[in-house]
């Protein structure tokens, strides 16, 4: 018989997130997927700057945290002078698709070897619920009280499609932790793209729906829902580079 | 070993290199394309990393992550480029990393143009970015001393655990000197750092952070900090006087100016005025002491600060000097230099009005 | 100690010029510096350096009041002239520049350095020719040391070392005809 165990890839601090929040979710399954490749002795974490910003309080590894958006640069400066170690990056939609774009988008055209799991919950949740790079359309946040409006707001960046435009990374792929089935469905994104890396392949990165029922204003389970229904309308999931695949 | 002759940049290049760096970021920026460029072509050679980065704010972040990770890393830039590291600074002074960043000084504000100035000594030496944090700022004023501060540099980083800055102007990046280098450092000198996120697993987990929320940690961790600045303060102020025991006006200047001020004491000794003058080395802990020394002398009357600025470390010479002797100032800025015969007039007019008073 | 100015256009080998000066300067166990100046365009630019060579400690690397200046094209030639150190040397190029330097406390040679470099096989040997004219001149560094200067630039390259030593010569042979 199994019993349920939690992974030691995860310290046992008490996580801060709001309930229902699915952060504590990809949490898990970075660190089982750590812990199952059997890297977890050679592994060093970027925490961002955003609701995950206490992650390095979190992974039982060695820990940077990043200024605001800096996080790939950071992961490129360890990368580069530990070239075998496991190098992993946790960020928020804020931080790597607003303020910290430049960094995402170069570390990727360089390729650097490095798995990037890429938090999109359409929101800035920390400061409280402002317009995010990636709110859709119609979505209220406190900085758009009426719903995002293109002709004011613009529109939501799909970063999967915007990375699968460059030649160098290995993989990419978008995930959502709306229900059981796409959980582990992200649970094997993930795993794959910390295993890409021991492998010496090259740059990963996995894009993660997740829920804010806080600053969306909703109930937890609602919050699910839209995820499923409406977040995964403008960010198509599925496969948007995979070299293992020819 | 004999001398070689060698740009003020590539000098310092070689400092960083043969005392360990072994990874440098850096981004395109006049006057100090020289330093990626020469660093692109040698870190390969020495093992070491080299990575353009996308702008001057990822730059000092590689950084933030190879020299938390454990090794030696420098980036270089010149005053645009550093205001936009200043962030980067801040989340490493904070987070207490070693490592080496290079001002290789033009003339701002703004864009500015890319002649010599130091028009960016506050931001050096008083923290720079935001909060209360300092560097340990060396000012070199030839091309051996571009090399061995570059080299000194990263050993007191590494002792003190804060970063270090060199702060040269556009004339240090140009001229050609003749330069001894140091012997190549052995990687296995250098003291094993017990805190680097080099990814330990089974010793007690690393963190590197800056983000203290509890204002009753955070105080202790910047009160911790101050203290190692008092420490630096204490043991590392370094500063050259010539001929200052006997002299009526002791100028002052850092970096290439000091050159130029000290042929214009010789010229002011030619004519029989008793001049001297002081070479702060470290601006940053700044050497009042040299001019407390001074201060207190019968025969100086006045002082004069002589800089490439409309007047900055004059703040710290009168700090220095405490009101005990007049402290004037004389400075060309937007990439102009002064003379010899500039300075010498000015240090007339100064010794003049110290008279009159 | 003597503080040389050379100035000309970019491309026109002032700033290696200058380098040849101030290596030849080392390797005669002498203080040397070289600071050069630029704007900030690739191509066709003013350039000058300031090369200073002394048996002391060099203080001021800057060379504001010029005991020698080498002007290789009229620009420079009238831009700098007026700071020359009385009773210092001007070279001139005079192949594509006047003479006239309106002042009668310095000596002025005017050097047809793109004709001499030319008959030397070379044009782009103009600056070789000036250097020549200032070996010969002052005596600054000596004669072996530029070439070896040359030796190790254009080490592989017979032809271009061939041409520059001539170069050389000529401008040491047109001021000592003088």
């Amino acid at each position: 018989m199994k019993v349920f165990q939690k992974t030691k890839m995860l310290t046992d601090a008490h996580l801060h997130y709001c309930p229902g929040c699915t952060h504590g979710i990809v949490h898990r399954l970075v660190a089982e997927s750590i812990e199952e490749l059997g890297v977890q002795d050679k592994c060093i974490g970027i925490a961002p700057v955003g609701c995950a910003v206490f992650a390095y309080d979190y992974f039982n590894c060695d820990m940077q945290e990043a200024a605001h958006g800096r996080a790939p640069a950071v992961a490129t400066g360890i990368k580069r002078t530990h070239p075998d170690k496991i190098v992993f990056v946790y960020q928020g939609d804020g931080d790597l698709a607003s303020i910290g774009m430049a960094e995402t988008v170069h570390a990727a055209a360089r390729g650097e070897k490095i798995s990037i799991i890429f938090i999109n919950n359409s929101i800035y949740g920390m400061t409280g619920g402002q317009m995010a790079p990636t709110t859709l359309i119609g979505q209220k946040a406190t900085t758009c009280q009426n719903g995002r409006d293109p002709a004011v707001n613009g529109y939501p960046i799909r970063v999967c499609e915007l990375l699968a435009t460059l030649d160098a990374p290995y993989y990419i792929e978008r995930v959502s932790t709306h229900d059981v089935k796409h959980v582990l469905a992200a649970k094997k994104a993930i795993k794959k793209a910390i295993q890409f890396q021991a492998e010496d392949r090259g740059y990963s990165f996995v894009e993660v729906l997740v829920s804010c029922p806080t600053n969306w204003h909703m109930r937890p389970v609602d919050a699910l829902r839209f995820m499923g229904e409406e977040c995964t309308k403008t960010f198509p999931l599925g496969v948007y580079r995979d070299k293992s695949q020819g | 070993m004999s001398k070689i002759l060698l740009h003020g940049t590539e000098a310092i290049c070689e400092g960083a290199i043969r005392n360990g760096c072994r990874a440098f970021f850096g981004y395109p920026i006049t006057p100090q394309n020289e330093v990626p460029e020469y660093m692109s072509v040698k870190m390969p050679e020495v093992g070491g990393v080299f990575v353009q980065a996308e702008s001057e704010v990822a730059a000092i972040n590689m950084v933030y992550g190879a020299a938390g990770a454990g090794t030696r890393a420098m980036t270089s830039s010149s005053s645009p480029g550093v205001s936009l590291k200043q962030e980067g600074i801040s989340y490493i002074a904070c987070a207490r990393i070693p490592c080496v960043v290079v001002n290789v000084m033009r003339a701002g504000p703004g864009l500015g143009g890319i002649q010599p100035a130091q028009g960016d000594y506050f931001q050096a030496t008083k923290g720079g970015g935001h909060g209360d944090y300092h560097l340990i700022v060396l000012a070199p004023s030839s091309v051996q001393e571009a090399c061995d501060f570059t080299y000194r540099a990263f050993d007191l980083a590494d002792k003190y655990r804060v970063p270090a800055m060199i702060l040269a102007d556009g004339m240090i990046g140009q001229l050609m000197e003749p330069v001894e280098l140091p012997p190549m450092r052995d990687l296995s000198e250098i003291p094993e750092k017990e805190w680097a996120t080099s990814g330990h697993y089974g010793k007690e987990r690393r963190v590197l952070n800056s983000l203290i929320i509890k204002p009753e940690e955070l105080e202790p961790h910047v009160n911790e900090l101050q203290k190692t600045y008092d420490e630096i303060y204490k043991n590392e102020r370094r500063a050259l006087s010539y001929m200052t025991e006997d002299a009526e006006i002791v100028l002052t200047a850092y970096g290439t100016p000091a050159r130029i001020v000290k042929s214009a004491v010789n010229e002011l000794r030619r004519q029989g005025v008793k001049a001297g003058c002081i070479r702060p080395i470290t601006l940053y802990p700044f050497p009042d002491d040299a001019y407390a020394a001074c201060a207190v002398r019968d025969c100086t009357k006045a002082f004069l600060s002589v800089e490439l600025s409309l007047g900055q470390m004059v703040e710290d010479v009168k700090l220095a000097v405490n009101g005990k002797k007049p402290v004037y100032f004389y400075g060309r800025t937007g990439g102009n230099v002064p003379d010899e015969e500039e300075i010498v007039r000015a240090a007339l007019e100064s010794l003049k009005k110290a008279e009159a008073n | 100690m003597i503080r040389i100015l050379l100035a000309g256009q970019g491309g026109q080998g002032v700033l290696s010029a200058g380098r040849f000066l101030a290596e030849s300067g080392l390797h005669e166990g002498r203080e040397v510096s070289y600071l050069p100046a630029y704007g900030p365009e690739m191509r066709g630019g003013t350039a000058n350096c300031a090369v200073i060579i002394s048996d002391e400690e060099i203080a001021s690397p800057l060379c504001t009041v010029p005991d020698v200046l080498i002007a290789l094209n009229s620009p420079s030639f009238h831009k700098f002239a007026p700071r020359v150190k009385k009773g210092g040397i001007i070279i001139v190029n005079g192949s594509i520049s006047d003479s006239f330097a309106g002042r009668d406390d310095v000596s002025v040679y005017d050097i047809p350095a793109n004709d001499i470099a030319i008959e030397a096989g070379d044009v782009r040997a103009a600056n070789m020719v000036v250097t020549g004219a200032l070996v010969a001149l002052t005596g600054v560094v000596q004669e072996r040391s530029i070439l070896n200067c040359l030796r190790e630039k254009f080490v592989g390259k017979q032809n271009v070392y061939t041409n520059n030593e001539r170069a050389f010569r000529l401008g040491m042979q047109a001021v000592q005809n003088k």
